[in-house]
């Protein structure tokens, strides 16, 4: 019933050298694919790199199609306010929960500030936060 | 059981070796009266044929090593009146000149003979249809594997080199059953196969992999065989030998080296005395039936150790192991021996990464460095940063397991290190000794 809210990040795998951000960067571009948010994790000499698009599947496509080594991600995409004590609203019931949180990374959107969460245990995190009235994206949002 | 020959096969111990020793006398006493370069040679060593009075005595006469061959080229070292020479190959010269092997029709029907009963050894005859993918021309592979498949009757497809996707479709339309190839080759091909939707295992006949020309492991063996559902049977030789000779019978357990056709010692690198039995040293062998480019105590480079033990097949001739790395292939880091086969051997072992990897050996200061570049697998990425961290130090301390030396270890991106047709150049040494 959760199923809604896994959202599909992508995951990338890509060697730390110049150039591999731009040329995937330039690929999002030639198929029209707006990032929302992303971040680089930096490993020794390589980088995973994720990122929250607006049609996951067309990206994951034509990545795939590169030999660039991707895959999909679960993560809980969370909805907070932009004001001082937004995050700590959301991540306090979590905390309380005892969910750990692996990784996140944030966006600031138009209409409302976006905390990215990757948990371990993803549909619990999902019930613990709306059970808090917290309100989560839903996949259709990303097509 | 199939043999070629099976009397000669199947000798006995005892039998074969009286036949070695008279060969290689008749050899030894024809050289000397007949060729300036042994003539000269032996003379210096203060030998003479008589002083040949037992196998054993083999110990007596000088080495020829590849730069006797460089030294007289073109033909200093021949043997035969020049008329009776019918092919010559050569060496591509990587270091200076090349060097030039050339033959009497003798020459080649013993080489065809020695392969030939490989190929009958491993379950080939007239049912198969045998792709050659190792080059054809100045290179000794393609011809070699070529005459010895049409002498068991086998029917040759003659692809050589390169354009792996037409290869497949010869496989896929001929219903090829074995393919003469390096293993790195043998692994490329699989992969652009995959790509074009063909798996070799289901959508092929192939059965059996003639692989050689690169040392490799029996994890790489294991792999090629379960992957592509073939057997992998690992062939040896050399051109300065006469070409692909040698190869393992069907048990897939020690390569064959024919005891009529040569003899095989096993070399202390150190003190260039024989190792004790079932240890690895430097291949020391002796043609003994060779007429335009006789080869006595040829120290091929190559290291193995020899297994004197009676084959499941019945054969009674001694095999060697896998050929374990090149005497000059050998990388010396920080006082230790390494062999480019080791990591291979070592990254087997890891079923996340590919077969593929590049070492690049540097020294910082007065410190050797050392480090493995090796492709991650697609499957085996996964978006958790700790595991890959994790990966990394379990590849870096197997390498230490088995190099005795610590190595660093990078993991690099799905096909992007460079594939090799012939033989695989995997180390970059940019020590500026």
């Amino acid at each position: 019933m959760y199923q809604k809210y896994r959202i599909k990040q992508l995951s990338i795998f890509s060697e730390n050298r110049p150039g591999r951000l731009a040329a995937l960067a330039k690929a999002m571009m030639e198929e029209d694919v707006n990032i929302y948010a992303f971040s680089i994790a930096e490993g020794a000499g390589y980088g995973v790199i994720r990122a929250l698009v607006d049609h996951p599947e067309k990206a994951f496509k034509k990545l795939s199609s590169m030999g660039v080594t991707v895959r999909y991600t679960d993560v809980l995409a969370v909805e907070m306010e932009d004001r001082p004590g937004g995050l700590y609203e959301v991540v306090r019931t979590l905390a309380e929960a005892g969910i750990n949180i692996e990784y996140s990374y944030a966006y600031s959107g138009k209409r409302c500030a976006v905390v990215i969460l990757r948990v371990e245990n993803i549909d619990r995190a999902a019930e613990t936060l709306l059970e808090e009235g917290v309100r989560l994206l839903e996949i259709s949002q990303f097509t | 059981m199939a043999y070629l020959d099976e009397h000669m096969e199947t000798i006995s111990r005892e039998e074969l070796e009286e036949l070695q020793y008279k060969l290689l006398r008749s050899q030894v006493t024809r050289l000397y009266s007949s060729s300036p370069f042994y003539h000269a040679r032996m003379r210096e060593a203060k030998v003479h044929p008589d002083d040949i009075r037992s196998l054993q005595d083999i110990v007596k006469l000088p080495f020829v090593h590849k730069k006797d061959l460089r030294d007289n080229y073109p033909e200093g070292m021949l043997s035969v009146p020049r008329r009776e020479v019918i092919r010559y190959h050569a060496s591509s010269g990587t270091t200076g000149k090349p060097t030039v092997v050339c033959y009497t029709r003798k020459d080649i029907d013993t080489w065809t003979e020695s392969l030939a009963r490989g190929l009958t050894s491993i379950g080939l005859g007239p049912d198969d249809v045998i792709q050659v993918s190792n080059t054809y021309g100045l290179f000794s592979g393609g011809l070699g594997f070529h005459y010895a498949a049409e002498r068991i009757g086998a029917a040759v497809v003659p692809a050589s080199t390169g354009n792996t996707e037409r290869q497949i479709e010869l496989i896929l339309d001929l219903g090829v059953t074995a393919m003469a190839a390096t293993p790195s080759y043998m692994l490329h091909l699989g992969e652009v196969a995959e790509k074009m939707g063909v798996s070799i295992k289901k959508d092929t006949k192939l059965k059996v992999g003639l692989l050689g020309g690169e040392p490799w492991s029996i994890k790489m063996r294991d792999r090629i065989d379960e992957w592509l559902g073939i057997k992998g049977i690992n062939c040896y030789g050399s051109s300065e030998m006469y070409g692909p000779m040698f190869t393992e019978c069907s048990e897939q357990d020690g390569i064959h080296i024919w005891g009529d056709i040569a003899y095989a010692e096993i070399l202390d690198q150190e003190t260039g005395g024989p190792v004790a039995p079932g240890e690895k040293g430097e291949l020391v062998l002796t043609m003994l039936q060779k007429e335009a480019l006789p080869m006595i105590r040829y120290r091929v480079g190559d290291v193995t150790e020899m297994v004197d033990e009676p084959c499941a097949c019945g054969r009674t001739h001694p095999k060697i192991r896998r050929i374990f790395g090149r005497v000059d292939d050998m990388l010396i880091i920080r006082g230790i021996n390494v062999f480019p086969s080791q990591v291979e051997h070592a990254l087997m072992g890891i079923p996340e990464v590919g077969e593929h990897f590049q070492i690049v050996v540097d020294r910082k200061g007065a410190l050797d460095t050392m480090l493995v570049r090796v492709e991650l697998k697609k499957e085996a990425f996964t978006d958790n940063i700790v595991q890959l961290m994790d990966l990394r130090e379990r590849i870096a301390y197997r390498l230490r397991g088995i190099l005795n030396i610590k190595a660093a270890v990078e993991l690099v991106e799905p096909d992007t290190l460079q594939r090799f047709e012939g033989k695989a150049k995997r180390v970059i040494d940019r020590r500026d000794i």
